[in-house]
């Protein structure tokens, strides 16, 4: 880390696998990644002045996930003020969001004060916010239906919408209200076949040029199956979306950050801004990571910028923590 | 639905059931209530069980009740949890840490369960008839 200087990271773009395993090296230390085409490069620590040099897109926008607002235990008893955090770095940003997407789980249970409190702090980023439900977002006696009269106007079915901005094509799935109870096989969410006929029509009439970026709480890809960690009926989506030159699926859930190339698809789940949980099977249980210390906390946060560069395809995501 | 059974019903069947075969196992669930009190408080602790919840796991994952136990799950897992049966006769709502939920069960059968925030977590609750 000592021996790196903005000279090579104004070269990263011709990072070579020597480079590229020491940027690794820097891993958990506040490095600013990106990934494009699946080729991850470095652009510098967090906070640096090589974090600024992101390409200047014809579309920036940033995820920020599982917020959890409403936990109270180690190792984060105040998520509030991580999502402020979280919050004013965006505000920071030299170059401004056009809008952000919130990946799920919004609130810890689904309660009102905790909903009132997650939109009081990101009101402040002013900006446009389209919201998915994780499943603690849709804990109530009703069924979600607490989440759909908040944050479900204008949108299809149980909360499933799409909209196109600046040339890419956004749609947000819902895999939270539907399941396969893991009695004979596994536990897993599902997308459901009413969802999934009205995505099948909604990318029909679209040109296959058209950059898709697929939003979901849980993965769309099956990453620990024994923790739940995956979509029953998510290869169903993707067939919808294969042929499309650059897919972008980005989920939460997991809160860590777990990429993966298919093709013209990439995969990326998101940190939390609330609390990390273990890489899947190293612990007898998914859940928070009680054990991180308080000044360790903010290295496993962090919210991510999707930089679409026009006509190049992919895009760039930055993925930062809210380590200062 | 909550179900409840008349008490004085309820003492009938659980005198009966103490000298029946398969009480062992409602015993052992009930001994950490024994106390020198002696009989009385066996019968009272016999129409109660428990499933705690932690690690992301129902513990016992199956368990044997008769008919008329009132079943307690106990939230202690730094997660939030919500029991629903595959058939819809008892839903929680979500509980939080240290949070519980009851429900007796009246009629004898299997009644599988998951939680319904994480459907893996699978278990099952097994009522046999009282007195048999």
């Amino acid at each position: 880390m000592a021996d790196r200087d903005d000279k090579d990271l104004s070269g990263a773009a011709k990072m070579n696998r020597r480079g590229l395993l020491k940027c690794m090296a820097w891993t958990g230390t506040g490095v600013v990644w990106t990934l494009s085409g699946g080729v991850p490069r470095t652009l510098g620590l967090i906070g640096g002045a090589a974090a600024a040099e992101a390409p200047q897109g014809a579309l920036t926008f940033v995820q920020i996930s599982d917020s959890h607002i409403g936990f109270h235990l180690p190792p984060n008893p105040d998520p509030s003020a991580t999502l402020t955090e979280a919050i004013n770095k965006i505000k920071a940003m030299p170059t401004q969001p056009a809008f952000l997407v919130h990946t799920g789980d919004i609130s810890h249970l689904s309660k009102e004060e905790q909903w009132d409190d997650a939109d009081q702090i990101i009101k402040s980023a002013n900006k446009q916010v389209f919201f998915l439900p994780g499943e603690h977002d849709v804990a109530d006696a009703d069924n979600g239906k607490a989440y759909l009269a908040r944050y479900g106007k204008n949108t299809k079915g149980k909360g499933w919408y799409s909209f196109d901005h600046g040339g890419v094509h956004f749609i947000g799935l819902i895999n939270v209200f539907e399941f396969q109870p893991g009695f004979k096989s596994a536990g897993l969410a599902k997308i459901g076949d009413e969802q999934l006929e009205w995505l099948e029509k909604d990318v029909k009439g679209l040109s296959a040029s058209t950059p898709i970026v697929l939003m979901a709480h849980l993965p769309l890809w099956t990453i620990y199956e024994q923790w739940g960690w995956g979509t029953q009926d998510a290869g169903r989506a993707l067939g919808y979306v294969k042929r499309f030159g650059s897919v972008t699926v980005l989920n939460g859930h997991i809160h860590q950050i777990i990429q993966k190339v298919e093709g013209n698809v990439t995969f990326h789940t998101a940190d939390s801004t609330a609390f990390p949980q273990p890489a899947p099977g190293t612990a007898p249980a998914p859940g928070p990571m009680k054990e991180v210390p308080a000044n360790e906390l903010r290295k496993y946060l962090g919210i991510r910028t999707v930089n679409y560069v026009r006509g190049k395809g992919a895009p760039a995501l930055i993925d930062s923590t809210l380590i200062a | 639905m909550l179900t409840t059974m008349n008490p004085a019903s309820r003492r009938r069947r659980m005198t009966l059931l103490l000298g029946a075969v398969g009480v062992a196992a409602l015993l052992a669930a009930a001994l950490p209530e024994l106390t020198a009190a002696g009989a009385a408080a066996v019968t009272a602790a016999a129409s109660s069980a428990t499933v705690d919840i932690d690690n992301f796991a129902f513990t016992p994952a199956a368990l044997t009740v008769t008919a008329g136990t009132t079943v307690t799950w106990k939230n202690e897992d730094d997660s939030p949890h919500r029991i629903g049966d595959k058939n819809g006769t008892f839903k929680s709502a979500a509980l939080d840490t240290d949070d519980s939920f009851s429900h007796t069960f009246a009629a004898p059968g299997e009644y599988p369960y998951i939680c319904t925030i994480h459907p893996y977590m699978v278990g099952t609750i097994i009522v046999k008839p009282a007195g048999s």
